[in-house]
C-alpha cells in the first residue's frame, strides 16, 4: 500500500455512490437499467465485499457463506410475519441473526486452516440446507419456501387486510425504483465500512495473516480473535444479502442455501479479483448481468441472431452455442470460473492492472492496483 | 433386530461407495498434493457409463405390435433383440454388470485426459486454487452432462435376475422376513474386491511401493527421477477408474442424476478428512464407518428421539473428529498439516 | 548482580526415544549478549523452540522476568517482551516492506488484538515515521519502502525480520543462526547490525554456526553438545577450554 498516492477516502467514496445512484442512468443503453437486475447488483455486491473481506485480506477460502445468506433471509421473512412489513427490523435481526451463526461456525472452523477450514464450512453448510429442507420445515417452510400469508401476526402492522401487504420503509413500498435505492444506499454504506476495514490496521493485520500466519503469531498476534472478527463481519454482510433479497421479494427457500450459492459468490469475488476493494462489485456486475442475458437466450434467439449466416453454418453456431445459454448458462458459469483462475488468478483487476503497467511509462508510480 | 440389521447392511453399502470415492481422493491428494473437488464428478459420470451402455444397447427400431390387431399399434423393439433374439434381450438386461467392460477404459481416458489437461498444471499452486479450478471443473462435467441427459434422474434397473431380494435371514437364520436386494449385496462384495484390489496393487507392485512411498513423503517422490510425471498420471487415472467404477454398480442403487457428483463428493471430503488426510485405510474405515453411522441414524426409533440427525450425522461427525483429533482418525503427522 | 531475563532449569524433552534436551540450566543476564553455540542436533533449535512456546518441555521450568512461560502460546509471550528472528526469514512476503516493519510495532502499541477500523492505517504517523527510520537502518529509503518484502534478496529479507523484531523494543531478543547461509560481505552488513543492537544494550540470545560472529558479538558462550551444556563462560574461557574443543571445536584454529 502506498500511503502517499492512494486517493483519500472522501473521494472515493463520493465517485462510488454517485456511480451505484446513478445505476438506472447508465446501464440503461446495455439493457440493465431496470430495477429487478439493479437489485440484484447491489444485494450481490454486498454479500461479495462481505465475502471478500474475509477470503480477500485473510485468504480463508470459506465454501459455507450462502449459509449466512439464507439465515438471513429467513430471519428477515419472519420479522415481516411476526413484527411488521418495515424493513428496518427485518434487516436488523436478519444482520444479527447471520452474525449469531457466523460466530458459532467460524468458533468451530476456525480451529483449522486451509482446506480442512474449507471442508469444515462446506460441511456447516451442507448441515444447515439439509436441516432447511427437512426437520426446520415449521421454521423454513421446506421444499415450498417461507412465503408471507394473510393469517400472519404482524403484531405492529395488525393483521393484514385485502391480499398480501407488500414489504416498505415509513410508508415507501420496497418494490422497483424505490427498493433499488434502498439496496444501493444499503451497498454505499456497506462499502464504506469495508474501504475503511481495507485502509486501516485491522485490515492491515488480516492481510499479514493472509500473508504469513506463523509470523503473525511470533509477532504478538492473536490471530484467531482476528479471523473471527473478519468470519463475523463477512457473515453479517451475507446476512445483510440475504435480509436485503427478502426486503425485495418476501420469499426465502432453502436453494439459497446450498453450497453451489456459495460457489456463486467465490467465482464472483475472484473474477472481478480477490483482496482488491472493487473487484467483487465487478465480478457481481459481469455475473449478473449476463446471467440475466444469457439466461434469457433460447434457441430461437440464436437463429435469429445468427440468420445472417449460410444455413447450415447458422445451424452449425447455434448447435454450438445453444448449451451455454438459457438453462446452460450453469455451464458458462464453469467454463469462466475454469479460466479465470487458470490464466488470471487475480482476476479482472490484475488483468486492468497488467495492461496499466504495460502502458504506463518507466519510473512510474509503483502503485499495485490491487490496494486501490 | 432386523431392522437394525438391515440397517447395518445398508450402511456398509452406502459405506463401500463413500470409501470407494474417498479412496481415490485421497490417492490423488497424497501422491499429487492435489486437492481434487471434480472427483465426485468421476464417480457421477461412472454411473452415465451404465447408463450410456443401456442406452446404446437398447436402439430400437419400430415395429408393427402385433398383438394389438384392432389399430395399427407401433412398438420399439430394440436392434438387439431382433438380431439376437433372448440372448440380444439377455445382453440388455446385464447391461450394468456388462457396462464394466466400457467403464474402465472410458474412466481411465477421462482421468488421464483431465490430468494432462489441467491438474499437472496445478501442483505448484494453491490448495485453494487447486479446489477453485477443480470445482469449476466439476460445475462443467455436471453441466455438459445435464445438456446430453436431462435433468432428471434416470432409472438404471439392474438385470431382472438379480432384481430380486436374498433371504439373507434364513441364511443367518434369523426371521424369514429379513430380506436384502441382491443388487445391494453383489455393490457391497464388488467395492470389497475393488478396495482389497487396489490395497494388494499398493502392497505388492513396485509401482505401488513407490506411490506409498510417495504418500509419506513428497519430497521424495520429487527425487524419484523422471518418471514421476508419469507415475502420478497412473495414480490419477487409477482414481478415476475407481470412482468410475464406484458410480457406475451404484447406478441401479440410485438413479443417477447430474448432481450426484456433488453429493457424493462433499461426503466423500467429509470422510477424506475424517479417515485422515493422505491415510488410504483411514479412508477406507471412515467410508464404512460413516456410512453405517448414517444407516442407524435414519432408523425412526433414532429419528424420533432426534429428528433431523440422519441428515447431519456424517457432519456433525466430521466436526467433532476434526476438533478432537485435528488429523482424523488414522492421519499421520506431517502428512497435509495446515 | 545484574537482573535475570531468562531462566531455564532443568529442562529435559525428548522425541520418540530421542533425548533432544538433557537437564539444560541456563541463566541469561539483563543487558548480555548470550551465545549458544554447538554441533548439529546438539539442541540448540529446541532449545529456544522450547522458549518461545513452540515446544512444551518434558520437565523443568523457563521463567521469564521471573514469570513461567512453560505453555503460554507465542504471542503471549511475543506480548512479554521475548522476540525471535527465525532460521529461514519469517517475514509478510505479500505485503510492502513499510507495512512489515509497521505490523510489529501495531502489535507492541495496541496488544494481541485490537479492532481499530476507523484511523486509517496511513493516518498512523508515528509508526509510519519510526518504521520509517528502521528502515533507512538497512539503507532502504524513498519509494523502496513500498515495495514487495517477497521480492528481496535472502540477506535483506533476514535483515528485514531482524528489523521487525527490534522496532518492538523487546526484552529478550532470540536469534537463530542469523548468518547461517549467507554470503562473507552479508555477513558483515548484519555482524555491523548486531553491533548497532549490542550498543544499545538489548539482552540476547545467539544461535550461531560461525565462530568469526561469536567471538566478535558475545559476552558470554554456553556450549551445548548432545543436549546438555558442557560449557558455560565468557569467549575467552570457552576458548581455552579442552573439553569444549573435544567435543566441538575438534582442533579448529580459532
Amino acid at each position: 500500500m502506498n500511503f502517499t498516492k492512494t486517493r483519500s477516502d472522501l473521494t472515493v467514496m463520493l465517485i462510488f455512490s454517485i456511480a451505484v445512484l446513478t445505476m438506472p442512468i447508465w446501464l440503461a443503453p446495455i439493457g440493465a437499467g431496470y430495477p429487478d437486475l439493479l437489485q440484484k447488483f447491489a444485494i450481490f455486491g454486498i454479500f461479495a465485499i462481505g465475502y471478500n473481506i474475509l477470503f480477500g485480506l485473510t485468504g480463508y477460502l470459506s465454501f459455507g457463506h450462502a449459509a449466512f445468506l439464507g439465515i438471513g433471509s429467513y430471519t428477515a421473512v419472519w420479522s415481516f410475519k411476526l413484527l411488521t412489513m418495515n424493513v428496518l427490523p427485518a434487516i436488523f435481526f436478519a444482520v444479527l441473526m447471520a452474525g449469531l451463526f457466523a460466530a458459532l461456525i467460524g468458533f468451530v472452523s476456525l480451529r483449522r486452516s486451509g482446506i480442512y477450514f474449507s471442508i469444515l464450512t462446506l460441511a456447516f453448510a451442507q448441515m444447515s440446507y439439509n436441516l432447511a429442507y427437512s426437520v426446520l420445515t415449521p421454521i423454513t417452510n421446506g421444499e415450498t419456501g417461507l412465503q408471507l400469508t394473510l393469517q400472519d401476526a404482524r403484531i405492529f402492522d395488525g393483521p393484514a387486510g385485502e391480499g398480501l401487504p407488500s414489504t416498505e420503509l415509513f410508508g415507501i413500498s420496497m418494490s422497483g425504483y424505490s427498493g433499488f435505492y434502498f439496496c444501493a444506499v444499503v451497498l454505499i454504506i456497506a462499502f464504506f465500512l469495508s474501504l475503511k476495514i481495507f485502509r486501516s490496521p485491522f485490515g492491515m493485520k488480516l492481510q499479514a495473516i493472509k500473508s504469513n500466519q506463523t509470523r503473525m503469531k511470533y509477532t504478538g498476534f492473536n490471530t484467531r480473535p482476528y479471523l473471527m472478527t473478519a468470519f463475523i463481519i463477512s457473515g453479517m454482510y451475507a446476512g445483510l444479502a440475504g435480509g436485503l433479497m427478502a426486503v425485495t421479494d418476501p420469499l426465502a427457500g432453502a436453494e439459497r442455501m446450498q453450497w453451489t450459492a456459495s460457489g456463486e459468490v467465490v467465482l464472483m469475488t475472484i473474477l472481478g479479483g480477490v483482496g482488491t476493494l472493487f473487484g467483487p462489485l465487478l465480478g457481481v456486475g459481469i455475473i449478473k448481468y449476463f446471467e440475466n442475458i444469457f439466461s434469457a437466450v433460447n434457441e430461437a434467439a440464436l437463429h435469429n441472431f445468427f440468420s445472417f449466416l449460410p444455413g447450415f453454418l447458422e445451424n452449425l453456431m447455434v448447435t454450438i452455442i445453444t448449451p451455454f445459454v438459457g438453462e446452460g448458462w450453469h455451464l458458462t458459469l464453469g467454463v469462466l470460473f475454469m479460466v479465470i483462475v487458470i490464466f488470471l488468478p487475480g482476476g479482472i483487476m490484475e488483468g486492468l492492472d497488467r495492461i496499466k503497467k504495460r502502458y504506463k511509462t518507466e519510473g512510474a508510480s509503483e502503485q499495485t492496483g490491487d490496494k486501490e | 433386530m432386523d431392522a437394525i440389521f438391515l440397517q447395518l447392511l445398508n450402511g456398509l453399502d452406502k459405506g463401500g461407495a463413500y470409501a470407494l470415492i474417498a479412496l481415490g481422493l485421497t490417492l490423488v491428494f497424497g501422491t499429487l498434493g492435489v486437492v481434487n473437488f471434480a472427483h465426485g464428478a468421476l464417480f457421477m459420470l461412472g454411473a452415465f457409463c451404465a447408463v450410456s451402455f443401456q442406452k446404446l444397447l437398447t436402439i430400437s427400431m419400430k415395429v408393427r405390435d402385433e398383438s394389438i390387431t384392432f389399430f395399427e399399434a407401433y412398438k420399439e423393439v430394440p436392434y438387439l433383440e431382433i438380431w439376437f433374439g433372448d440372448f440380444g434381450s439377455m445382453i440388455i438386461d446385464w447391461s450394468v454388470p456388462l457396462s464394466i467392460l466400457l467403464t474402465i477404459p472410458t474412466m481411465l481416458l477421462i482421468g488421464l485426459a483431465m490430468e494432462r489437461g489441467l491438474i499437472k498444471h496445478f501442483y505448484k499452486r494453491t490448495h485453494a486454487e487447486q479446489i477453485l479450478v477443480t470445482f469449476g471443473l466439476a460445475i462443467v462435467v455436471q453441466e455438459v452432462i445435464r445438456h446430453f441427459y436431462g435433468a432428471n434422474p434416470i432409472p438404471t434397473p439392474a438385470p431382472d435376475i438379480i432384481s430380486g431380494s436374498a433371504p439373507i435371514g434364513l441364511w443367518l437364520g434369523l426371521s424369514e422376513n429379513l430380506v436384502y436386494p441382491w443388487w445391494r449385496i453383489i455393490y457391497l462384495t464388488f467395492s470389497i474386491i475393488i478396495i482389497t484390489a487396489v490395497f494388494a496393487f499398493l502392497q505388492l507392485t513396485t509401482f505401488g511401493m513407490v506411490v506409498r512411498a510417495g504418500m509419506q513423503d513428497r519430497e521424495m517422490v520429487a527425487m524419484l527421477g523422471i518418471n514421476v510425471e508419469r507415475k502420478f498420471t497412473i495414480v490419477f487415472g487409477m482414481a478415476a477408474v475407481v470412482a468410475g467404477l464406484a458410480g457406475m454398480m451404484y447406478a441401479p442403487i440410485l438413479p443417477p442424476d447430474y448432481h450426484m457428483g456433488m453429493d457424493f463428493l462433499v461426503l466423500s471430503f467429509v470422510v477424506v478428512v475424517v479417515g485422515g488426510m493422505g491415510s488410504l485405510r483411514g479412508a477406507v474405515a471412515a467410508g464404512f464407518l460413516l456410512g453405517i453411522l448414517q444407516s442407524f441414524a435414519s432408523l425412526n426409533e433414532i429419528k424420533s428421539i432426534l429428528p433431523g440427525i440422519d441428515q447431519i450425522i456424517i457432519y456433525l461427525v466430521a466436526v467433532v473428529i476434526l476438533l478432537t483429533r485435528p488429523r482424523g482418525l488414522m492421519g499421520r503427522k506431517g502428512v497435509m498439516e495446515d | 548482580m545484574s537482573n535475570l531475563v531468562l531462566n531455564i532449569k532443568g529442562v529435559n524433552k525428548t522425541f520418540g526415544g530421542l533425548q533432544a534436551l538433557n537437564d539444560v540450566n541456563l541463566e541469561i543476564e539483563e543487558g548480555k549478549v548470550h551465545a549458544i553455540i554447538g554441533p548439529n542436533g546438539a539442541g540448540k533449535s529446541t532449545l529456544l523452540n522450547c522458549c518461545i512456546g513452540r515446544l512444551i518441555p518434558d520437565t523443568g521450568s523457563v521463567t521469564f522476568d521471573g514469570e513461567n512461560i512453560i505453555g503460554k502460546q507465542a504471542h503471549e509471550i511475543n506480548q512479554m517482551g521475548m522476540v525471535r528472528v527465525f532460521q529461514t526469514p519469517e517475514i509478510f512476503p505479500d505485503l510492502s516492506l513499510l507495512e512489515n516493519v509497521m505490523i510489529p510495532a501495531f502489535a507492541k502499541r495496541d496488544g494481541q488484538y485490537s479492532f481499530n477500523i476507523f484511523k486509517a492505517a496511513s493516518s498512523e504517523q508515528d509508526i509510519i515515521d519510526e518504521a520509517t527510520r528502521m528502515l533507512a537502518d538497512l539503507d532502504i529509503t524513498g519509494d523502496r519502502i513500498y515495495e514487495h518484502a517477497g521480492s528481496m534478496s535472502r540477506g535483506d529479507k533476514r535483515r528485514l525480520e531482524l528489523v521487525m523484531c527490534l522496532i518492538q523494543h523487546p526484552r529478550l531478543l532470540l536469534l537463530d543462526e542469523p548468518t547461517a547461509g549467507m554470503a562473507r560481505h552479508d555477513t558483515n552488513r548484519t555482524i555491523e547490525l548486531m553491533k548497532k543492537i549490542k550498543e544499545s544494550g538489548m539482552t540476547k540470545i545467539i544461535i550461531e554456526h560461525d565462530m568469526h560472529v561469536v567471538f566478535s558479538v558475545a559476552d558470554t558462550i554456553s556450549v551445548l553438545a548432545q543436549g546438555a551444556i558442557i560449557a558455560s563462560g565468557t569467549p575467552d574461557e570457552i576458548r581455552g577450554n579442552p573439553i569444549v574443543q573435544e567435543a566441538y571445536l575438534g582442533g579448529a584454529h580459532l
